[in-house]
């Protein structure tokens, strides 16, 4: 699927636009602690996370992952929005809770990394 | 080719930065993605322990062609057990250091997966210095 799918399917917002929102994704990770998703090496993954702060985007940035999802409607800051559009990361967000997402998105066909 | 990036101890707002060059440098030597997704991992990881962990310290990147080494080196409460420091699980991260999404005890193993050699040296109230090294062929 592409961003676009999982803004349809979260009732998410994009709330930046990287470079590469038409990107395929086929693989989700959802997670909080940045050490955890620094172990993960694979592409064509998003990125499902209740944390909100500017290292989640340079975890992001690090891990080459193109695709960030907020949930719970966590507030995305204009400094956490620059750092992500330099890198080209598309940032979105839905109101949905952790669990609803992963859900919805896994019953979509997203798949996880392990 | 040498470069020297400052780190400032407790500043999580600018964490990364010098990881982040880093890995501008290597796109534009053109270095294979999935190496230099290895090397920032690992290079993030440790400059992250230096922002939590210590209070400065300072990275040293020397590359040519066919190895990258990083030397990060920090003025800090350096690592009593490094045996222990290494096992994953094992943190001393600060309640804060933890609600910004880190202190899962592991860092240095992530590091010592990304990375062909790891050195740490570790002196208590003094500080610690992380070497890395990794082939690009
Ligand atoms: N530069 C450092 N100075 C002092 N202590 C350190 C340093 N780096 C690591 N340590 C010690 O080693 C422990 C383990 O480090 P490690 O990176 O594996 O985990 P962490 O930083 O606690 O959590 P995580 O990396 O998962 O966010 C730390 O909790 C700390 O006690
Ligand atoms: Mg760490």
């Amino acid at each position: 699927m592409t961003a676009e799918d999982v803004i349809k399917l979260t009732e998410a917002v994009q709330v930046c636009t990287g470079n590469q929102s038409h990107n395929e994704i086929k693989y989700a990770v959802a997670a909080d602690l940045m050490s955890d998703i620094l172990t993960v090496n694979t592409d064509e993954l998003l990125l499902i996370t209740g944390m909100a702060n500017l290292q989640v985007i340079r975890t992001a940035e690090m891990s080459d992952i193109s695709t960030v999802l907020f949930v719970r409607g966590k507030n995305i800051t204009e400094e956490m929005c620059e750092l992500a559009k330099e890198n080209g990361i598309t940032l979105l967000q839905s109101k949905m809770s952790m669990f609803n997402v992963c859900g919805i998105l896994y019953k979509a066909g997203l798949k996880p990394v392990f | 080719m040498e470069f020297n990036y400052e780190i400032e101890g407790g500043n999580f707002s600018h964490a990364g930065t010098a990881s982040s060059e880093v890995k501008k440098l290597l796109k534009q030597l053109n270095v294979n993605p999935a190496l230099i997704k290895r090397i920032v991992v690992a290079l993030y990881e440790a400059e992250v322990n230096v922002v939590a962990h210590a209070y400065e310290g300072v990275m040293n990147v020397v590359f040519d062609n066919n190895a990258i080494v990083v030397k990060i080196a920090d003025k800090g409460p350096g690592i009593p057990d490094i045996n222990l420091a290494m096992q994953e699980g094992f943190s001393t991260a600060s309640p804060a250091v933890r609600e910004m999404g880190f202190g899962a005890g592991m860092g240095l193993p992530n590091i010592k997966k990304n990375c062909d050699e790891l050195k740490i040296e570790s002196e208590v109230n003094k500080g610690t210095t992380v070497t890395m090294i990794t082939h690009l062929n």
